[in-house]
């Protein structure tokens, strides 16, 4: 029998409101080990409070082929950013 | 560096790039990072798996020279430092396998490839730690100039290698001031404590300095592994700035620097160094240096003897996960 | 009112049982069974051996006489160490590690709660401290018995190989001499006999978890590491651990 642990990728949130955010991955045998590990491998300075862990093999990623259809229409919509509008600078608060 | 001569592939003289090529060398001019999905060159994935896991193997084998003390440390404020750090190189060496790991070859097949002698560590961690001293050599000069090396990689083209050294890099940051604080202290302590440090100093040197691997003349690869901005600085230009960077640093401790050609060159405003031994450096390589056998053996065994455990446990988790689809059925 | 004397010996179990187990979870590191593992047990290492210097520097405070975690640490001969069997004995096969250290966390959480409300400040304050931690080594150690147990036929007989060949150095822990009977009396610590029942309970639970048998709780136990009466594996490591301060006395490192 040759059985490598499966691959992890660990999320970890750093604060409280603060989103999880992908910082590496790990091997363990299942997702408890996963989370344990993650604990020890990358929160050695103190760096988390809270840990997703989630099957490499489960992810779903978007092809870099879509890149193109995916996001270039992101780019006309300049409106949704707020320096699209400009303010008088003697009106304070928006 | 850690990844000494990594083999680039051969390309066919004359041979045009094909326009995929082109495109993917025109986005790495154009900094634009490669990640895992992207179409990428077969030479640059296996130029990258050789780079990256030999990095990875680097840091696992380096374990080994300075964790040779860890039960011998003088103070018990050294040892919860050189445990740390120790412990560091293995997650060092995790973030590199599963940077790798995202080239698609998993961690288990390069760590046979390290037994098997198919991969390479660095030539450095093939010397032994002979005294206390060695570990404040290691951290100051071995570890000095792996930061030199990680800090550029923290821009290379592969975008899980650049987030990995980063966060090597991050971590690394007090390892090569611990190894000069250690010798700062046997510099400032009795004579033997110095001549210890000397002594050190004397036999880590060299090595030191062919750990950079061969001269640029020499380095085949060396181009073509710029042009992807997997390798950002020559060999020699790194050696030169660890040359140069560390000689005022022995000064302070008051150590000499066993090179008598070692001497500060005005017109070049770098310090000329005396000639490497490069037949050493190519023998060490080979598997001749004086611990290749037992770092590998050392390595082998601590893998063939966890192999039970491994086992054991996904064992258990398939057991828990088939009475869980029981439960649920 | 505490005579600085017991508390001193007191001081010495708890901070030689810490050091002493750390020393030989540092012999593992870079060489576990593989690499998550391996900087897991890493850090149960640094946790004890951050403990054993909170409770070796207050010892050498109430020493005087110069002294300091390292020179209690270092300069001592086996004799004078006070930690208890089960800790030194060898690393062996991982299961080996892995048994000791559930042995000892189960017991060592359980001794910790008694000493967070010690009468002595100091010593709560680095209970608490040290609870915190030991908390996650029972909870890891506790996990790794039952994965381990319940695992592949090879690692059930290592498992329970190990339990077997370790439990005479259980009893030790609850064995109660005149040294804990003074703690306990003084308020700044407790009778360890009084910890076995719960102990037991749980050892019991996890090991049955994990497919294993308990051996019996009434078998002989060895003892004599809290007087200073260790094995024969104890002046072996320390020989090892003190080399440099011993042939560079009076050196600082």
């Amino acid at each position: 029998m040759k059985s490598e642990w499966a691959l992890w990728e660990i999320f970890i949130r750093s604060q409280h409101g603060l989103a999880h955010r992908h910082v590496g991955s790990l091997h363990a045998p299942d997702a408890e080990m996963a989370i344990n590990n993650a604990r020890d491998v990358y929160t050695r300075r103190n760096e988390g409070v809270s840990i997703w862990v989630v099957k490499s093999i489960d992810i779903a990623a978007s092809s870099p082929d879509d890149k193109a259809p995916l996001f270039d229409p992101a780019n006309s919509k300049v409106y949704r950013h707020p320096t699209f509008f400009p303010m008088p600078e003697e009106v304070k608060g928006l | 560096m850690y990844a000494q001569m990594v083999d680039t592939g051969t390309r066919v003289a004359g041979n045009e790039l094909d326009a995929a090529e082109v495109r993917f060398q025109k986005r790495i001019d154009d900094g634009i990072r490669v990640e895992p999905q992207d179409w990428m060159p077969d030479r640059y994935r296996k130029t990258l798996i050789r780079q990256i896991s030999q990095h990875a193997h680097s840091e696992i084998v380096g374990q080994l020279p300075e964790g040779n003390w860890i039960t011998r440390a003088p103070s018990l404020k050294r040892k919860a430092i050189l445990l740390a750090k120790v412990q560091d190189e293995a997650g060092h060496g995790l973030y590199l396998y599963s940077a790798a790991e995202t080239l698609g070859i998993s961690r288990d097949q390069m760590v046979d490839d390290l037994h098997s002698g198919k991969a390479k560590y660095s030539s450095i961690f093939n010397y032994p730690t002979l005294t206390w001293a060695d570990v404040g050599a290691i951290g100051w000069l071995v570890d000095g100039s792996a930061i030199m090396n990680q800090i550029p990689l923290c821009r290379c083209s592969y975008g899980p290698y650049s987030r990995a050294m980063i966060r090597v890099c991050k971590e690394e940051a007090f390892h090569m001031r611990q190894g000069y604080d250690m010798l700062m202290s046997l510099c400032r302590g009795t004579p033997e404590q110095k001549q210890m440090a000397q002594d050190a100093l004397n036999r880590w040197w060299w090595p030191s300095l062919m750990m950079f691997g061969p001269p640029d003349a020499d380095s085949v690869h060396s181009e073509q592994s710029k042009q992807w901005k997997i390798k950002l600085f020559t060999n020699d230009e790194l050696r030169q700035k660890m040359v140069d960077q560390t000689v005022p640093q022995a000064e302070y401790l008051g150590l000499t620097i066993p090179d008598a050609d070692l001497k500060w060159n005005a017109e070049r405003g770098h310090y000329d160094y005396g000639a490497i031994d490069w037949e050493e450096f190519y023998n060490v390589v080979k598997g001749n240096g004086p611990c290749n056998r037992e770092r590998i053996a050392t390595r082998k065994k601590a893998w063939d003897d966890g192999e039970w455990f491994r086992e054991a446990l996904v064992a258990h988790a398939d057991k828990k996960s088939k009475s869980k689809l029981q439960a649920a059925a | 009112m505490s005579n600085k004397n017991d508390t001193y010996a007191y001081l010495l179990r708890l901070g030689d049982n810490a050091l002493v187990l750390s020393q030989r979870l540092g012999e593992w590191c870079g060489k576990g069974p593989a690499l998550e593992e391996d900087m897991a047990l890493t850090n149960v290492a640094l946790d004890l051996l951050g403990q054993a210097r909170l409770w070796l520097s207050y010892a050498a405070e109430l020493a005087g006489d110069g002294a300091d975690e390292d020179s209690l640490a270092y300069l001592r001969d086996a004799d004078q160490f006070r930690n208890v069997l089960l800790l030194e004995q060898p690393n062996g096969n991982y299961a080996d590690t892995v048994v000791r250290q559930f042995f000892f966390d189960a017991w060592h959480a359980l001794a910790l709660q008694q000493l967070r409300v010690s009468q002595d400040p100091r010593i709560a304050e680095i209970a608490d401290k040290a609870l915190k931690e030991v908390n996650y080594h029972l909870r890891r150690s506790s996990d790794l018995v039952v994965r381990l147990g319940d695992g592949t036929e090879i690692s059930r007989n290592r498992m329970q190989a190990a339990v077997d060949h370790l439990w005479p150095y259980s009893g030790e822990m609850f064995d109660a001499d005149g040294v804990d009977l003074a703690a306990a009396a003084a308020g700044y610590g407790f009778d360890p006999s009084g910890l076995r029942t719960e102990w037991l309970a749980y050892v019991r639970e996890v090991l049955e978890e994990g497919t294993l048998k308990l051996p019996s709780p009434e078998a002989w136990m060895q003892k004599g590491g809290k007087q200073g009466r260790h094995t024969e594996h104890l002046s072996r490591m320390l020989s090892e651990m003190q080399i440099l301060q011993r042939s560079h006395p009076g050196a600082t490192w």
